[in-house]
């Protein structure tokens, strides 16, 4: 299940649609990072709405993807964590320390502009 | 995919099943784990079935996660094993309980295993403290060679 990467101005926007699978992530991850160079985006939304479970695996590979954007010069806000996830989280002891978060994909928009306008 | 052991109508979710629970409905359900396409199967699995026991979103979010880990560990560490979801009663009372078994290498030591922090494959290393954390009861039995079995049970509240 391939996740569509729209581009949207200056920003590119994952939308999660369904469960994925841990190699559904994985390639998420690295065309993400790949396709911020193509289309020299200043910034990433991952949404996340739809997923109803974020276990160990699938923590680690948003925080990976955050950091590679971040060393690819762009910013990664995740957006749309359910409550009961971020319950589960905590529960398991998951962090997404140092990673942007927002409430959803609105939300992560003005984030993004926010902080885009204070470093030009 | 999965054997159902009774008539395999698992695929409550939206049916309409989960309050009016017939008695022919499927009570256990087994998954069998060899890629982690499996791992989403078994969690959508238990989750339905949790689901049909009453519990509500929250705690179906924390069992289909724990699920999430178990089933990993069996495709990270042994490759292939199964993961069996079951209604359990006892008096008034009813839950879940969730066994994942393989016949991988085994744990050398589960107390570091149990242990937050504690990781061979560069996880986490929070597998299996934060599924205790999130069920009620944890059981682990591990046999160098031979294999793991973890039962994890959750009680509706």
């Amino acid at each position: 299940m391939e996740v569509p990467i729209l581009k949207q101005g200056d920003y590119l926007i994952a939308s999660i649609q369904s469960a994925l699978s841990d190699s559904d992530l994985a390639q998420l991850r690295d065309a993400v990072v790949e396709k911020v160079g193509r289309f020299r985006s200043r910034g990433v939304i991952v949404d996340v709405t739809v997923l109803d479970v974020m276990d160990s695996f699938s923590t680690r590979i948003l925080r990976d993807l955050a950091h590679m954007i971040r060393l690819r010069g762009a910013r990664t806000v995740i957006v749309g964590v359910q409550p009961e996830v971020a319950f589960t989280m905590v529960q398991l002891g998951l962090r997404l320390e140092g990673i942007a978060t927002a409430l959803d994909l609105e939300e992560g928009l003005a984030y993004l502009d926010e902080t885009g306008e204070k470093e030009s | 995919m999965r054997s159902d052991k009774h008539d395999g109508s698992v695929a409550a979710k939206g049916t309409g099943l989960a309050r009016n629970v017939p008695t022919s409905v499927s009570r256990e359900t087994s998954v069998p784990i060899e890629s982690d396409l499996d791992i989403v199967t078994a969690r959508q699995v238990g989750r339905a079935l949790a689901e049909r026991v009453g519990f509500e979103a929250g705690e179906l979010t924390l069992i289909a996660t724990a699920i999430s880990e178990l089933a990993r560990n069996i495709v990270l560490y042994a490759k292939r094993g199964e993961v069996v979801v079951k209604v359990l009663e006892n008096g008034t009372k009813r839950g879940i309980e969730v066994v994942s078994s393989d016949e991988g290498p085994g744990i050398p030591n589960v107390t570091h295993a149990m242990q937050d922090g504690y990781s061979t494959s560069g996880g986490l290393g929070l597998g299996l403290p934060g599924v205790k954390r999130l069920m009620d009861e944890f059981e682990i039995s591990s046999v160098v060679g031979h294999g793991t079995v973890v039962k994890v049970a959750k009680w509706r509240a």
